[in-house]
Protein backbone atom coordinates (compact mmCIF):
# COMPACT_ATOMS: atom_id res chain seq x y z
CA UNK A 1 0.00 0.00 0.00
CA UNK A 2 1.29 3.42 -0.98
CA UNK A 3 0.16 6.81 0.11
CA UNK A 4 -1.31 9.00 -2.61
CA UNK A 5 -2.99 12.34 -2.84
CA UNK A 6 -5.31 13.51 -5.59
CA UNK A 7 -6.53 17.03 -6.26
CA UNK A 8 -9.21 17.45 -8.90
CA UNK A 9 -11.21 20.37 -10.27
CA UNK A 10 -14.90 19.93 -11.05
CA UNK A 11 -16.88 21.95 -13.55
CA UNK A 12 -18.34 25.10 -11.94
CA UNK A 13 -21.70 24.76 -13.74
CA UNK A 14 -22.60 21.66 -11.69
CA UNK A 15 -25.18 21.85 -8.92
CA UNK A 16 -24.37 20.98 -5.30
CA UNK A 17 -26.11 17.62 -5.65
CA UNK A 18 -24.15 16.72 -8.77
CA UNK A 19 -20.88 17.63 -7.08
CA UNK A 20 -21.66 15.51 -4.06
CA UNK A 21 -22.60 12.68 -6.39
CA UNK A 22 -19.33 12.93 -8.34
CA UNK A 23 -17.15 13.07 -5.25
CA UNK A 24 -19.01 10.08 -3.82
CA UNK A 25 -18.54 8.19 -7.06
CA UNK A 26 -14.74 8.51 -6.87
CA UNK A 27 -14.77 7.72 -3.20
CA UNK A 28 -16.78 4.56 -3.78
CA UNK A 29 -14.43 3.57 -6.58
CA UNK A 30 -11.47 3.88 -4.24
CA UNK A 31 -13.17 1.89 -1.51
CA UNK A 32 -14.18 -0.81 -3.99
CA UNK A 33 -10.49 -1.23 -4.90
CA UNK A 34 -9.56 -1.73 -1.27
CA UNK A 35 -8.30 1.77 -0.61
CA UNK A 36 -8.18 3.37 2.78
CA UNK A 37 -9.22 7.01 2.63
CA UNK A 38 -7.12 9.05 5.04
CA UNK A 39 -8.75 12.42 4.54
CA UNK A 40 -11.01 14.40 2.26
CA UNK A 41 -10.96 18.13 1.73
CA UNK A 42 -13.37 20.45 -0.01
CA UNK A 43 -11.76 23.74 -1.01
CA UNK A 44 -14.99 25.01 -2.54
CA UNK A 45 -15.35 27.23 -5.58
CA UNK A 46 -12.00 28.80 -6.42
CA UNK A 47 -10.94 31.18 -9.13
CA UNK A 48 -8.59 29.63 -11.69
CA UNK A 49 -5.29 31.30 -12.52
CA UNK A 50 -6.10 30.87 -16.22
CA UNK A 51 -9.25 29.72 -18.05
CA UNK A 52 -9.76 25.97 -18.54
CA UNK A 53 -12.46 24.95 -21.05
CA UNK A 54 -13.51 28.63 -21.10
CA UNK A 55 -14.34 28.48 -17.37
CA UNK A 56 -12.81 30.90 -14.92
CA UNK A 57 -13.52 28.98 -11.70
CA UNK A 58 -13.89 25.43 -10.45
CA UNK A 59 -14.68 23.26 -7.43
CA UNK A 60 -11.48 21.93 -5.88
CA UNK A 61 -11.46 18.65 -3.99
CA UNK A 62 -8.65 16.70 -2.39
CA UNK A 63 -8.39 13.03 -1.45
CA UNK A 64 -5.61 11.47 0.56
CA UNK A 65 -5.63 7.70 0.52
CA UNK A 66 -3.69 4.47 0.68
CA UNK A 67 -3.97 2.24 -2.35
CA UNK A 68 -2.14 -0.63 -4.01
CA UNK A 69 -0.18 0.85 -6.91
CA UNK A 70 -1.71 -1.53 -9.49
CA UNK A 71 -5.17 0.06 -9.06
CA UNK A 72 -3.95 3.61 -9.60
CA UNK A 73 -4.08 3.52 -13.41
CA UNK A 74 -7.74 2.43 -13.28
CA UNK A 75 -8.49 5.24 -10.84
CA UNK A 76 -6.94 7.82 -13.15
CA UNK A 77 -8.80 6.55 -16.24
CA UNK A 78 -11.96 7.06 -14.24
CA UNK A 79 -11.05 10.75 -13.99
CA UNK A 80 -10.25 11.00 -17.69
CA UNK A 81 -13.59 9.45 -18.65
CA UNK A 82 -15.64 11.79 -16.49
CA UNK A 83 -16.62 14.99 -18.27
CA UNK A 84 -17.36 16.76 -15.02
CA UNK A 85 -13.66 16.72 -14.09
CA UNK A 86 -11.67 19.55 -15.67
CA UNK A 87 -8.24 18.78 -14.17
CA UNK A 88 -6.71 16.29 -11.78
CA UNK A 89 -3.31 15.41 -10.40
CA UNK A 90 -2.25 12.37 -8.39
CA UNK A 91 0.93 12.55 -6.36
CA UNK A 92 2.66 9.79 -4.43
CA UNK A 93 3.55 10.95 -0.94
CA UNK A 94 7.02 10.22 0.43
CA UNK A 95 7.86 10.38 4.13
CA UNK A 96 8.46 14.14 4.12
CA UNK A 97 5.23 14.77 2.24
CA UNK A 98 3.37 12.57 4.71
CA UNK A 99 4.75 14.48 7.67
CA UNK A 100 3.75 17.72 5.97
CA UNK A 101 0.24 16.40 5.22
CA UNK A 102 -0.31 15.47 8.88
CA UNK A 103 0.93 18.88 10.01
CA UNK A 104 -1.26 20.64 7.48
CA UNK A 105 -4.32 18.68 8.59
CA UNK A 106 -3.85 19.47 12.28
CA UNK A 107 -3.41 23.13 11.36
CA UNK A 108 -6.62 23.11 9.32
CA UNK A 109 -8.66 21.40 12.02
CA UNK A 110 -7.30 23.83 14.61
CA UNK A 111 -8.41 26.71 12.40
CA UNK A 112 -11.88 25.20 11.93
CA UNK A 113 -12.47 24.81 15.68
CA UNK B 1 51.30 73.62 -28.26
CA UNK B 2 48.29 72.74 -26.08
CA UNK B 3 47.37 69.84 -28.38
CA UNK B 4 50.62 68.09 -27.80
CA UNK B 5 50.17 68.25 -24.03
CA UNK B 6 46.78 66.52 -24.28
CA UNK B 7 48.30 63.80 -26.41
CA UNK B 8 51.12 63.42 -23.94
CA UNK B 9 48.64 63.08 -21.09
CA UNK B 10 46.62 60.40 -22.91
CA UNK B 11 49.74 58.46 -23.72
CA UNK B 12 50.74 58.36 -20.09
CA UNK B 13 47.23 57.13 -19.16
CA UNK B 14 46.36 60.17 -17.11
CA UNK B 15 43.68 62.77 -17.50
CA UNK B 16 43.33 66.17 -16.02
CA UNK B 17 41.33 66.25 -12.82
CA UNK B 18 41.36 62.46 -12.36
CA UNK B 19 41.54 61.38 -8.74
CA UNK B 20 44.02 58.61 -8.01
CA UNK B 21 44.12 56.60 -4.82
CA UNK B 22 47.14 55.03 -3.23
CA UNK B 23 45.04 52.29 -1.56
CA UNK B 24 42.14 50.55 -3.35
CA UNK B 25 38.68 51.68 -2.30
CA UNK B 26 36.67 49.35 -0.09
CA UNK B 27 33.37 49.15 -1.96
CA UNK B 28 30.63 46.86 -0.62
CA UNK B 29 29.50 44.83 -3.65
CA UNK B 30 27.01 42.44 -2.03
CA UNK B 31 25.09 43.08 1.15
CA UNK B 32 23.64 40.11 3.10
CA UNK B 33 24.86 36.67 2.10
CA UNK B 34 22.21 34.58 0.37
CA UNK B 35 21.05 31.42 2.10
CA UNK B 36 18.77 28.48 1.43
CA UNK B 37 15.55 29.17 3.30
CA UNK B 38 14.63 25.47 3.34
CA UNK B 39 17.85 24.42 4.99
CA UNK B 40 17.73 27.25 7.47
CA UNK B 41 14.13 26.76 8.58
CA UNK B 42 14.15 22.98 8.23
CA UNK B 43 11.40 22.63 5.61
CA UNK B 44 11.60 19.17 4.07
CA UNK B 45 8.72 19.25 1.61
CA UNK B 46 7.67 21.94 -0.86
CA UNK B 47 3.89 21.92 -1.10
CA UNK B 48 2.35 22.56 -4.52
CA UNK B 49 -1.02 23.29 -2.87
CA UNK B 50 0.26 26.53 -1.36
CA UNK B 51 0.58 29.06 -4.21
CA UNK B 52 1.15 32.00 -1.84
CA UNK B 53 4.40 30.44 -0.64
CA UNK B 54 5.52 29.48 -4.16
CA UNK B 55 5.01 33.09 -5.24
CA UNK B 56 8.35 33.87 -3.56
CA UNK B 57 10.17 31.78 -6.17
CA UNK B 58 8.71 33.28 -9.35
CA UNK B 59 9.07 36.68 -10.94
CA UNK B 60 6.31 39.05 -12.00
CA UNK B 61 5.64 37.10 -15.17
CA UNK B 62 5.31 33.86 -13.22
CA UNK B 63 8.68 32.49 -14.34
CA UNK B 64 10.69 30.39 -11.90
CA UNK B 65 13.61 32.40 -10.53
CA UNK B 66 17.11 30.93 -10.80
CA UNK B 67 18.74 29.86 -7.57
CA UNK B 68 21.54 32.31 -8.15
CA UNK B 69 18.95 34.96 -7.25
CA UNK B 70 16.96 33.18 -4.54
CA UNK B 71 19.89 31.38 -2.90
CA UNK B 72 18.01 28.08 -2.71
CA UNK B 73 20.22 24.98 -2.64
CA UNK B 74 20.13 22.66 -5.65
CA UNK B 75 18.26 19.94 -3.77
CA UNK B 76 15.38 22.25 -2.91
CA UNK B 77 15.45 24.20 -6.17
CA UNK B 78 14.46 20.98 -7.94
CA UNK B 79 11.58 20.53 -5.51
CA UNK B 80 10.50 24.15 -5.89
CA UNK B 81 10.49 23.81 -9.68
CA UNK B 82 8.39 20.63 -9.48
CA UNK B 83 5.95 22.23 -7.04
CA UNK B 84 5.53 25.33 -9.22
CA UNK B 85 4.85 23.16 -12.27
CA UNK B 86 2.25 21.12 -10.39
CA UNK B 87 0.58 24.29 -9.13
CA UNK B 88 0.45 25.60 -12.68
CA UNK B 89 -1.22 22.42 -13.90
CA UNK B 90 -3.93 22.82 -11.25
CA UNK B 91 -4.46 26.49 -12.20
CA UNK B 92 -3.31 27.59 -8.75
CA UNK B 93 -0.60 29.60 -10.48
CA UNK B 94 -0.51 31.07 -13.98
CA UNK B 95 1.76 29.75 -16.74
CA UNK B 96 2.19 33.22 -18.23
CA UNK B 97 1.03 36.55 -16.90
CA UNK B 98 1.92 40.16 -16.26
CA UNK B 99 2.04 42.01 -12.99
CA UNK B 100 1.70 39.01 -10.72
CA UNK B 101 2.96 40.95 -7.73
Amino acid sequence: MNHYETVFILNPVLSDVQIKETVEKFENFLVSRGAEIVSKEDWGLKKLAYPIQNKKSGFYHLFEFQLEGEHLAAFETEFRRDERVMRFITVKLDKHALAWAVKRRTKLTAKAN
Amino acid sequence: MSETTVIEQQASGRKEGEIRYLTPLNIETSSAKKYCRFKRSGIKYVDYKDPDFLLKFVNEQGKILPRRLTGTSLKYQRKVALAVKRARHLALMPYVTDLLK
